[in-house]
């Protein structure tokens, strides 16, 4: 048991929301109590979409509760796949249902309805929100996509973003731009922005993106194993990391990846004599380790910045950002604790803090 | 000047065939409760017991910012605690012990059952016990449910105040007694009118403060100021208190019914009740009349959210002029809906519980002028071309009494006007 008054990332579930969100031709359907809900307004309005979470909750109630909650799932998968008639669905559990063990996974087979049906296995009580997003489209594309002939011209998939990420909408985009400008064409986007149909079609690329190892790592691994497609291990994020993620793809693809810099700003701004000031500014970073390590190279070698602490909330990047931090010559903080980071950040006095997160 | 509301003509709506629906439903949970009492309670705190999802709940539905620690949190149930390793009453206790050493300013605790914590038969109510005595005097512990499976969202405040129901102390007085969590601006208000009609000694449940004089007995009477309060209503009359029915006090019409009702109840002679109410009920028509110039004639349908929306639509259909075509509430309560139901003219569906997709479907063959919805729908039937109220925000802000009819008004006729004023076009 931990008191927590804020946390960084909401359950599994919501993870597993947040891949089915993005996409279309998806649905969800989570067996949950009424109340459970409340996670549709992250949606339609913290991230402001303008239709509802493809979700269907079960909304049992505790005169359910061992008489008939498995009946509940199956009358509302069946009812979902009838009313929304998704190319796939997924399935799984919240906190609650996880305790009630009703296996949703088995009780939609059941059902034989004539989609994919992908069972989700999300521990509630162990795990968090990026790992809901990153299992959720691993099973995903394990379940859709397969080995099909390749695209005749270079292309790549982007895999990770999802709804509600972090600037995610505009990294694709910036990205897609980039990339067209080397010569090579993004194959499917996912899950934010891909269909079932298109993650079966995964296989024609000749490469993966990472985007985000957060929500995409299992995906390309698996992708790596099964598809034959190389992943690029830089986040272009920020100027350096751009430049080393253009070498990665020229080393994958064989093509020259020259990239158009006509409209890069930064090297000059920093340059220029009216950034002297910001010399030397002592900056804290905390947020999703992604975020963190792009921040801190782009603080420290792109706007002279001194990194004066570094850390993230996500365990699973909890290594990286250790090394990140060593060769910044500082210790990581790995804490989902914001009282922790509060007093890092009131022990360092920094000048600036940069986040992901409030 | 009358104070009794007239009946509708064609009838009200008491005797009107309720569609019963259980399906998906698209509400908060009774958790939800502690973003606004924890703000009434000025010393209390409300821990959780439950899962990373009933943090996360209350992050995103309050949308907590972090600038003074919140008299609110989480207890996080982790795998040891559900798998038995480790004592969870045990941790409960280091939990609280730390959270009480930390915080002096903390007078009283309630520890809130959650989904997962009724699930695994957590029991609250025994650790209440056992963290009172240990805390005593300085804290009293509560407890109560704010679970999903078992409350609706406005449901957690009639699940706090009947908590605290059986530790009133107990008085023979006869005292008028006001149950529901105003903010205080509208409480005083409230108070100043009952008091200038020679009304008194007034308590209020919650109280302020832990050390308020709130007591009960059976020379209590009592009123209701929210239409969600029916645990707390039975748990009074248990301790011998007797209800004071009335319409709720929304709008000019609905305060001045509740507001005749307590008075007549403590023999209030009609020049003092006139005196005192006169000028806010002028007040308070003027007001009505200015906000809801454009809601009439229009038509509205209500979600079932938080039990206001038989009230509230009486309000529209009596005093704004509007036309309800489907009225739904999470639940529909005789004994305390049925004054406002009796007024509110008879025509509308009247629905109880919900089936989110079956209503949606309803709701877009009905189209109304206006759709009073949660927030996980609004939005998505903005961009269908509906017009939406939130429902949450009328639980949210100041909406009872006179001083704030013409707002309640307000908050409907704003997101009309805003598509009037709205010009995205080209201009040629």
């Amino acid at each position: 048991m931990k008191l927590s008054v804020w946390t960084y990332e909401g359950p599994p579930h919501v993870g597993a929301m947040r891949v089915a969100t993005g996409m279309t031709g998806l649905h969800y359907v989570l067996h949950a109590p009424q109340g459970d809900t409340y996670a549709d307004l992250l949606f339609t309005m913290i991230e402001r979409r303008n239709h509802r979470p493809p979700v269907s909750y079960t909304t049992f109630q505790a005169r359910d509760l061992g008489s008939d909650t498995a009946t509940l799932f199956k009358d509302a998968a069946r009812d979902a796949y009838e009313r929304f008639q998704p190319q796939a669905m997924i399935v799984g559990a919240s906190c609650t249902a996880e305790l009630i063990q009703d296996d949703p996974g088995g009780l939609a087979e059941a059902l034989n309805l004539p989609i994919p049906v992908i069972p989700l296995e999300l521990p509630s009580y162990q795990r968090k929100e990026n790992f809901g997003c990153d299992e959720t489209f691993f099973q995903i594309v394990r379940a859709l996509a397969s080995p099909i002939e390749r695209t005749p011209e270079v292309t790549c998939n982007l895999i990770g973003p999802t709804a509600l990420g972090f600037r995610h909408r505009d990294d694709v985009e910036e990205l897609t731009r980039l990339l067209a400008d080397i010569g090579i064409s993004v194959n499917v986007v996912a899950p934010m922005g891909s269909a079932p149909a298109d993650i079966a079609r995964m296989g024609a690329a000749h490469f993966n993106v990472l985007m985000y190892p957060e929500t995409g790592e299992a995906a390309a691994r698996w992708c790596e194993r099964e598809l034959g497609q190389p992943f690029t291990k830089v986040v272009p994020i920020g100027v350096g990391a751009t430049r080393d993620f253009l070498s990665e793809v020229a080393v994958i693809t064989g093509l020259p990846c020259k990239a158009d810099e006509s409209r890069l700003r930064l090297p000059w701004y920093s340059a220029s004599v009216d950034s002297t000031y910001l010399t030397g500014k002592r900056v804290f970073i905390f947020g999703d380790g992604t975020h963190v390590a792009a921040a801190a190279r782009i603080a420290r070698d792109e706007m002279g910045f001194e990194v004066a602490g570094l850390g993230c909330y996500n365990r699973e990047m909890a290594r990286p950002i250790r090394a990140l931090a060593k060769d910044f010559g500082v210790e990581a903080l790995i804490t989902e604790d914001y009282l922790e980071v509060e007093d890092a950040i009131r022990e360092l006095q920094p000048e600036m803090i940069l986040g992901t997160q409030m | 000047m009358t104070v009794q509301p007239t009946p509708p003509p064609q009838g009200g709506c008491r005797n009107a065939p309720v569609l019963k629906e259980r399906g998906q439903r698209e509400v908060f949970c009774g958790l939800t409760g502690i973003i606004w009492l924890h703000r009434k309670m000025q010393d209390a705190f409300f821990l959780v017991v439950g899962s990373r999802t009933c943090a996360h709940l209350l992050q995103s539905a309050a949308g907590v910012m972090i600038f003074a620690e919140p008299r609110f949190g989480t207890a996080i149930l982790e795998e040891g605690d559900l798998a038995g390793l480790k004592d969870a009453n045990a941790e409960l206790d280091r939990e609280v012990a730390r959270l009480l050493e930390r915080r002096p300013d903390i007078r009283q605790l309630f520890l809130v059952g959650s989904c997962p914590s009724e699930v695994i038969k957590l029991d609250l109510s025994r650790a209440a016990e056992r963290l009172s005595q240990t805390h005593a005097p300085r804290v009293r512990v509560l407890n109560y449910s704010g679970s999903g499976i078992e409350t609706t969202f406005t449901e957690g405040e009639d699940a706090c105040l009947c908590s605290m129901v059986p530790v009133l102390p107990a008085t023979d007085a006869r005292e008028l007694l006001l149950v529901g969590a105003l903010p205080d601006v509208v409480e005083d208000q409230m108070v100043g009118l009952l008091e200038a009609m020679g009304i008194g000694p007034i308590r209020l449940l919650p109280a302020r403060k832990i050390d308020d004089e709130t007591a009960v007995g059976p020379n209590t009477v009592f009123a209701l100021t929210q239409p969600f309060l029916g645990e707390t209503a039975a748990a009074l009359r248990g301790r011998g208190a007797t209800h004071i029915a009335a319409p709720f006090p929304f709008g000019e019409e609905g305060t001045t019914a509740w507001l005749a009702a307590v008075a007549s109840e403590f023999g209030v002679d009609a020049e003092t009740f006139a005196a005192v109410t006169d000028a806010p009920r002028a007040r308070a028509r003027k007001a009505i009349a200015q906000a809801s110039e454009g809601l009439n004639g229009k038509t509205v349908f209500f979600f079932p959210d938080s039990q206001l929306e038989i009230p509230l639509a009486r309000f529209l259909t009596r005093e704004c002029g509007m036309t309800a075509l489907e009225v739904a509430s999470p639940y529909i309560n005789h004994a305390l809906h049925g004054p406002d139901l009796d007024l509110l003219p008879a025509g509308p569906q009247i629905a109880e519980g919900q089936d989110v997709e079956k209503q949606l479907d309803r709701a877009r063959a009905a189209r109304a002028d206006l759709t009073v919805c949660g927030l996980g729908l609004a939005n998505p039937l903005e961009a269908e071309g509906l017009t939406t109220k939130w429902a949450i925000e009328l639980v949210f802000t100041p909406v009872h009494f006179y001083e704030q009819a013409g707002d309640l008004a307000g908050l409907f006729s704003r997101p009309l006007r805003r598509r009037g004023v709205l010009k995205l076009e080209a201009a040629e």
